[in-house]
C-alpha cells in the first residue's frame, strides 16, 4: 500500500513541505494539491468504513470522489485544495464523530 | 441611458467568461467574477499553482493552445483591478436574483442585475465493470494532473474513449514520458477515417489531430479502433485492463485508466435559474436553451457563454463569452465600443461543424449502453449497479429520471449524478425502448456542490 | 370533446398521495369498485417526498388515537405493500430548551400517557449519557420508543402500487377541475373533460383539497405548508432516533443509508402550489439550528435539497370524516406536514366510515364541521347551480392568485400564518 499512484514527470524542483496524513509525517511539494500530495506517495485517499475506497476521479470538481478529513473534522476536496504545511488530514472518519 | 452600475455577475473563469469580463471591463462596467478554482483559465486553461518551481512554459503546458492561453492570461492581467475577480469561491445556491457563494468556510451572497453562465464542460462517463477502483481517472483528470500538478496518473496508462481532447492527452502523456499502454476506441476505424477526411476543410484541427495520432503511433503507442472496454482488473487498485472486439477479449497490463466519451455540459446553476432546457439530440443531452448571442431563454436576464451552454470547444467560448457580454450591453443600454458579432459568430458555425464531424468521427456502437452489464456499477457515490436502474425501469411511473433517481438512488449522492446521469438516462431510455428525450434529466438541487452544514450557517458579516 | 367518456364506480377517490391511494387500496380490498384520479403521477408529490417521519409523539390530542392506529399498521407493512417500506421503529425524541416550552412537553406527556402512548421522559444528564452527540442545549426531552422513519421514496408511489395490484383503478394525469353532486351521484370532470361519476367521493387532494371540499359547500382555508428537506454526506451510523423540537421548527434524522435529514423554515411555491423550491435562509435557518443542538455536524457537508407541498389547516389538525352537506362524501386531507404517518389508518378509518357507517377509531376531533364558517360578510359563498360559477369562486375562496408564475414567498405563507392561530404550532414530521 506504501507505493504511490501518482508519477511526478515535470515541475518537481519545488520546495518540500511536511504534512501529517493519518498521524504519519509525509513530505509533499509546495503547490501540491492535497490528492497529489497524498497520491505521490500512497495508493488511497480515502480507506474510510461505508464508504468504497477512493483516490479521487475527476481532479476538476465535479465527481466528489476525493474528499478527505482534517484532524478537526474539517471536509476538504483533495483535488481542490492544496497542501498547507503542517496541514494534518486523515483518510477516514474523525474518531468521535457523533460520539463525543 | 447608459447602466454601467448594473450589477453584472459572471459564473466561470474560463475562455467564455474571461472574454465576457473583458468586454465588460472595457466599456466601464466592473463585473464580478467568480470561479472556485484559485486561477484564471477554467479547466483548458489551467495554470499551475503560483509557487516557484513551476517552470513549464505556456508552450509546455498548451500546446497548440498556447498563443490563446497567454493572450487570455495578459487580458486577464489587463482588466484585473477593473472587475471583481472572486477566485476560490463556490457558487452553490441560486434564486432569483442572487447567488449563495461560499468561499473560505463562509457563506455570502451576491446579487445580480445580469447574469453570465460560464460554468464549463466535463467528461462524460460510460461505465464499465471496475470502473471505481482507485487509479481510474477521467480523461480530464489525467490531463489536469499533468498540466496543473506536473503529475501523472499512472506509470502505464491506458486512456479509453472517443473525442479530441483523448487524444490530445495520450499525446501529451507520451510526451511526458509516460508513453500510454494503449488507447482504446470504441469507434469503428472507418467512420473516424470518413469523418476525419471531411475535416480536410478544417486544415489546422485536421494537421493537429493528424499531428497527436501519427505522434503516438511512432513512439508505438496501440491504437485500437473497434475496441469496447471489457472490465477494469484489480481487486484494491487498477492492474489493467480487459478490451473486446467482435466478441474477442484480451487483456492489457496497466497500473491506470483515463476514460473519458467526450465531454458534456455543467448545467447545475442554470437550471436553477429556472431558463427552459431543450434536448439536443446530436449532443444527445437536455442543454439551456438560448438564443445565437446567448440570451436564455425564459429569463431576460440570463445569459449563457461557453461549454456550459453546449460543448464547442475554447475558441468558441471565447468567442460565445464575447457575444453574451455584447448581448447583455446591447440589452441594458450600455454603449460599448462597435463590436460585430460577425467573426464571433462564423468562429461557432466553424466549431459546430468541427463537432459534428468529431461525432461522425466518434460515433459510438448502437448497442454501447445496452451492453453496459447489469453488475456495472452506475451511480458511483452511491454504488447503485446498471441492473438496479433497468429493474425499476417502467415500475410505478419509473419513465423519467428523477423518478428513478427517486426509486434505485441513481444521482442521489455527492455528485448529483454529473458522473452517472448521462449514462443512466442512456440506459433506462434503451431499457425502456423510448427515445432519450423522453426519460428527461435529473433536476439540479441547492446546494450544487457539498458545502458543509457550517458554512452554510454563517455568513460574511 | 363531445363524447365523453363517463366512468362508473362504487367510489371515486380524489387524489394519489398515501391517504388516497391508502383508501383505494383498503376499499379495493373489500370487493369494491373504486377508481383513483390523479393529476400527476400517484405518490409523488407529499407523500413521496416527506421527511420520512413516522411520529406520534407530540401529535396534537385530536389526533393521537387514529395516529396510534397507524403507527401499528407500519408494522404491517409487508401485508399491505408487499415490503417494509424501510420503516424502522428507532424512536422519536421530542427536545424543549426552556422551561416555558417544558410546560408544553409536560402537557403533552401526561395526556399522551393516559390514552396509552408509550413515553420515557429523559432530564438533560440523561439525554447526555444516551445521546453523545447531543449539545447541553436541550433541557429535557420526551422519547417515544415505537415512533420511527421510513422510506417516502419508496412509501408513496409503493400504496399507490399496491392498491392498483388490489383492483383499484388508478387514473393519473388526470386533474378533476369540476365537481357537483347531482341525482345522488357526484360528479367529476377533468381537464380533458373526461367525466366520473359514483355515489361515494373521497376527497384525498392533499395541499388542494380545500378547494374541492368547496365544491361541496364546507370550504376550508388550507396554506400551503412547504418543508424543506436538507441532506447530508452518509455518515456511519449513529443517530437513531428522529428528533424535533417543542415550540420550534426543526427536525432531524439519519436515514438508513447514514444521510442526515433536517429541515427548519420553508420554501416556496407556485401560487398554485405545484411547483415548490428550496430557499437558501431556509438552508441556513436549518443549518444553525442543527450546528446548535448537534455540533459535530458543522463540518458535513450538505449534499442536496428538497421541497414539498402539504396543506395547513388553521388549528393544525387535520379532517378526516364525513362530510356535513352531502352523504357519501368523505375527507381526509390538510395533514399540517405531518400525514405521512397517519397515511395507512386514514385508508383503514374512511373505509370504515363508507362500508360499515363508522369507525373504532375516534377521529370525533377531526370533523370538517369546525371549520365552517361562521357568519361574517366575506363568508365562503353559496353553492352556486353552475360547476363553472363555482370553481372561480372557491380559487377566491383559496386566496389564489390567478397569475400562473407568481410565487408564494415565505412572506406570503407567514402572512397566512399569523392570521392563523395565535397559539404557537409545532412545524414538526
Ligand atoms: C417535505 C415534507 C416533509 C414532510 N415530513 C413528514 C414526516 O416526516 N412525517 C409525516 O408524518 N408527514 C410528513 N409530511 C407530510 C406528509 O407528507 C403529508 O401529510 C402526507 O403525505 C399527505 O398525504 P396526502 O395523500 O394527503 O397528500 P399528497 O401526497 O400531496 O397527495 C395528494 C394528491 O392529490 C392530487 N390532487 C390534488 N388535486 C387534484 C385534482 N384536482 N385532481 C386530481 N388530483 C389532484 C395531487 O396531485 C397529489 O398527488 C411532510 C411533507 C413534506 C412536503
Ligand atoms: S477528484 Fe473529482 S471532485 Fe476531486
Amino acid at each position: 500500500m506504501s507505493e504511490a499512484r501518482l508519477q511526478r514527470v515535470k515541475d518537481q524542483d519545488r520546495r518540500l513541505i511536511e504534512i501529517i496524513v493519518d498521524g504519519w509525517a509525509m513530505s509533499a511539494m509546495e503547490g501540491d494539491t492535497v490528492l497529489v500530495a497524498i497520491l505521490a506517495q500512497r495508493q488511497l485517499l480515502r480507506d474510510a468504513p461505508g464508504e468504497p475506497v477512493g483516490a479521487g476521479f475527476c481532479l476538476m470538481g465535479a465527481c466528489q470522489d476525493c474528499w478527505v478529513w482534517q484532524e478537526d473534522g474539517r471536509r476538504i476536496r483533495a483535488c481542490s485544495t492544496y497542501a498547507e504545511p503542517g496541514m494534518r488530514i486523515r483518510t477516514t472518519w474523525p474518531d468521535h464523530l457523533l460520539a463525543s | 441611458m447608459a447602466r454601467s452600475s448594473a450589477r453584472i455577475l459572471i459564473i466561470g473563469a474560463g475562455p467564455a467568461g474571461l472574454r465576457a469580463a473583458e468586454m465588460l471591463a472595457e466599456a466601464g462596467c466592473s463585473p464580478t467574477l467568480i470561479d472556485e478554482a484559485p486561477r484564471i483559465g477554467g479547466q483548458i486553461y489551467r495554470q499551475p499553482p503560483r509557487v516557484p518551481g513551476f517552470t513549464r512554459t505556456a508552450a509546455e503546458l498548451y500546446g497548440a493552445a498556447a498563443e490563446r492561453a497567454r493572450d487570455l492570461f495578459v487580458t486577464f492581467d489587463r482588466i484585473r483591478n477593473r472587475i471583481d475577480y472572486r477566485p476560490s469561491s463556490l457558487v452553490y445556491d441560486l434564486i432569483d436574483n442572487r447567488v449563495i457563494v461560499a468561499s473560505e468556510g463562509k457563506s455570502e451572497e451576491v446579487p445580480f442585475d445580469a447574469l453570465i453562465l460560464a460554468t464549463g464542460a466535463m467528461d462524460r462517463i460510460v461505465p464499465a465493470p471496475g470502473w471505481t477502483l482507485p487509479g481510474v481517472y477521467t480523461v480530464g483528470a489525467a490531463q489536469i494532473a499533468l498540466k496543473h500538478q506536473g503529475a501523472t496518473i499512472g506509470k502505464r496508462v491506458a486512456f479509453v474513449g472517443i473525442g479530441p481532447l483523448m487524444f490530445l492527452a495520450a499525446h501529451q502523456y507520451a510526451k511526458a514520458g509516460v508513453a500510454p499502454v494503449a488507447v482504446v476506441v470504441p469507434s469503428r476505424f472507418r467512420s473516424f477515417a470518413a469523418a476525419g477526411l471531411r475535416l480536410l476543410q478544417m486544415p489546422r484541427e485536421f494537421s493537429l489531430g493528424l499531428h497527436w495520432l501519427l505522434d503516438l503511433k511512432r513512439r508505438g503507442v496501440p491504437i485500437l479502433f473497434g475496441h469496447r472496454l471489457a472490465q477494469v482488473l484489480g481487486e484494491e487498485t487498477v492492474t489493467g485492463i480487459t478490451v473486446r472486439r467482435r466478441g474477442a477479449e484480451r487483456a492489457i497490463v496497466c497500473d491506470a485508466v483515463a476514460i473519458g466519451y467526450g465531454l458534456q455540459s455543467e448545467t447545475q446553476l442554470a437550471d436553477l435559474t429556472g431558463i427552459r432546457f431543450a434536448f439536443d439530440p446530436a449532443r444527445r443531452q437536455w442543454l439551456p436553451e438560448s438564443d445565437p448571442l446567448g440570451r436564455a431563454t425564459g429569463r431576460k436576464d440570463v445569459y449563457l457563454a461557453g461549454d456550459g451552454a453546449g460543448m464547442l470547444g475554447a475558441d468558441a467560448a471565447e468567442a460565445r463569452g464575447r457575444l453574451a457580454a455584447h448581448a447583455l450591453m446591447t440589452d441594458l443600454d450600455i454603449s460599448h465600443v462597435t463590436y460585430r458579432p460577425k467573426a464571433d459568430l462564423e468562429t461557432i458555425a466553424r466549431a459546430t461543424q468541427l463537432q459534428a464531424s468529431l461525432r461522425a468521427a466518434f460515433d459510438l456502437p448502437a448497442d454501447f449502453f445496452a451492453a453496459v452489464s447489469d453488475e456495472t456499477i452506475l451511480c458511483r457515490c452511491e454504488q447503485v449497479p446498471a441492473g438496479e436502474l433497468r429493474a425499476i425501469a417502467g415500475l410505478m411511473g419509473a419513465r423519467e429520471m428523477n423518478r428513478a433517481k427517486s426509486y434505485s438512488r441513481i444521482g442521489m449522492g455527492r455528485c448529483q449524478g454529473r458522473m452517472c446521469g448521462h449514462a443512466a438516462a442512456e440506459i433506462l431510455a434503451d431499457k425502456l425502448g423510448v427515445s432519450l428525450d423522453s426519460v428527461g434529466r435529473l433536476r439540479g438541487q441547492p446546494p450544487i456542490k457539498p458545502v458543509s452544514v457550517g458554512t452554510v450557517a454563517e455568513r460574511k458579516a | 370533446m363531445s363524447a365523453r367518456m363517463s366512468l362508473k364506480s362504487d367510489v371515486l377517490v380524489i387524489g394519489g398521495g398515501i391517504a388516497g391511494c391508502a383508501t383505494a387500496l383498503q376499499l379495493a380490498r373489500r370487493g369494491w369498485k373504486v377508481t383513483l384520479l390523479e393529476r400527476d403521477q400517484a405518490g409523488v408529490r407529499a407523500s413521496g417526498v416527506n421527511f420520512g417521519g413516522v411520529r406520534q409523539n407530540g401529535r396534537d390530542l385530536r389526533e393521537l388515537p387514529i395516529a396510534m392506529r397507524a403507527r401499528a399498521m407500519w408494522d404491517e407493512l409487508p401485508s399491505l405493500i408487499g415490503f417494509d417500506g424501510e420503516f424502522r421503529a428507532t424512536g422519536n425524541l421530542r427536545l424543549v430548551s426552556d422551561e416555558d416550552r417544558a410546560v408544553q412537553l409536560d402537557n403533552f406527556f401526561t395526556a399522551a400517557t393516559k390514552q396509552g402512548l408509550g413515553l420515557v421522559w429523559l432530564e438533560r444528564a440523561e439525554l447526555r449519557a444516551r445521546y453523545p452527540w447531543l449539545s447541553g442545549k436541550p433541557l429535557r426531552g420526551v422519547l417515544c420508543p415505537n415512533d420511527g422513519h421510513a422510506n417516502p421514496r419508496l412509501v408513496g408511489p409503493a400504496f399507490a402500487f399496491a392498491a392498483q395490484e388490489s383492483g383499484a383503478t388508478i387514473i393519473e394525469h388526470a386533474e378533476i377541475t369540476e365537481g357537483w353532486y347531482a341525482n345522488a351521484t357526484f360528479q367529476l370532470r377533468a381537464l380533458d373533460n373526461r367525466t366520473f361519476a359514483a355515489p361515494v367521493l373521497v376527497n384525498c387532494a392533499g395541499a388542494w383539497a380545500g378547494k374541492i371540499a368547496g365544491w361541496f359547500d364546507e370550504p376550508v382555508t388550507l396554506v400551503p405548508e412547504i418543508p424543506q428537506v436538507q441532506v447530508t454526506e452518509p455518515l456511519p451510523y449513529r443517530i437513531e432516533p428522529v428528533l424535533g423540537f417543542v415550540g420550534g421548527d426543526f427536525y432531524l434524522r439519519q436515514t438508513l443509508r447514514g444521510n442526515i435529514l433536517f429541515g427548519s423554515g420553508q420554501g416556496r411555491a407556485t401560487a398554485d402550489a405545484l411547483r415548490s423550491q428550496p430557499l437558501p435562509e431556509s438552508m441556513k435557518r436549518g443549518a444553525q439550528i442543527a450546528i446548535d443542538f448537534i455540533p459535530d455536524l458543522a463540518h458535513v457537508p450538505i449534499i442536496r435539497t428538497w421541497t414539498g407541498v402539504d396543506g395547513d389547516t388553521s388549528d393544525g389538525v387535520c379532517v378526516v370524516g364525513p362530510s356535513e352537506t352531502h352523504p357519501g362524501l368523505f375527507h381526509a386531507f390538510g395533514f399540517n406536514g405531518h400525514g405521512f404517518l397517519l397515511g395507512p389508518a386514514v385508508g383503514a378509518v374512511v373505509t370504515e366510515l363508507i362500508l360499515d357507517g363508522g369507525t373504532s377509531t375516534d377521529i370525533s376531533g377531526l370533523a370538517i364541521d369546525r371549520f365552517r364558517p361562521r357568519r361574517k360578510a366575506s363568508a365562503a359563498p353559496a353553492r352556486a347551480q353552475h360547476p363553472d360559477e363555482e370553481t372561480e369562486a372557491s380559487a377566491e375562496e383559496n386566496g389564489a392568485q390567478s397569475t400562473d408564475h407568481c410565487p408564494v414567498g415565505v412572506d406570503q405563507h407567514k402572512q397566512a400564518a399569523d392570521s392563523q392561530d395565535a397559539a404557537e404550532r409545532d412545524q414538526d414530521r
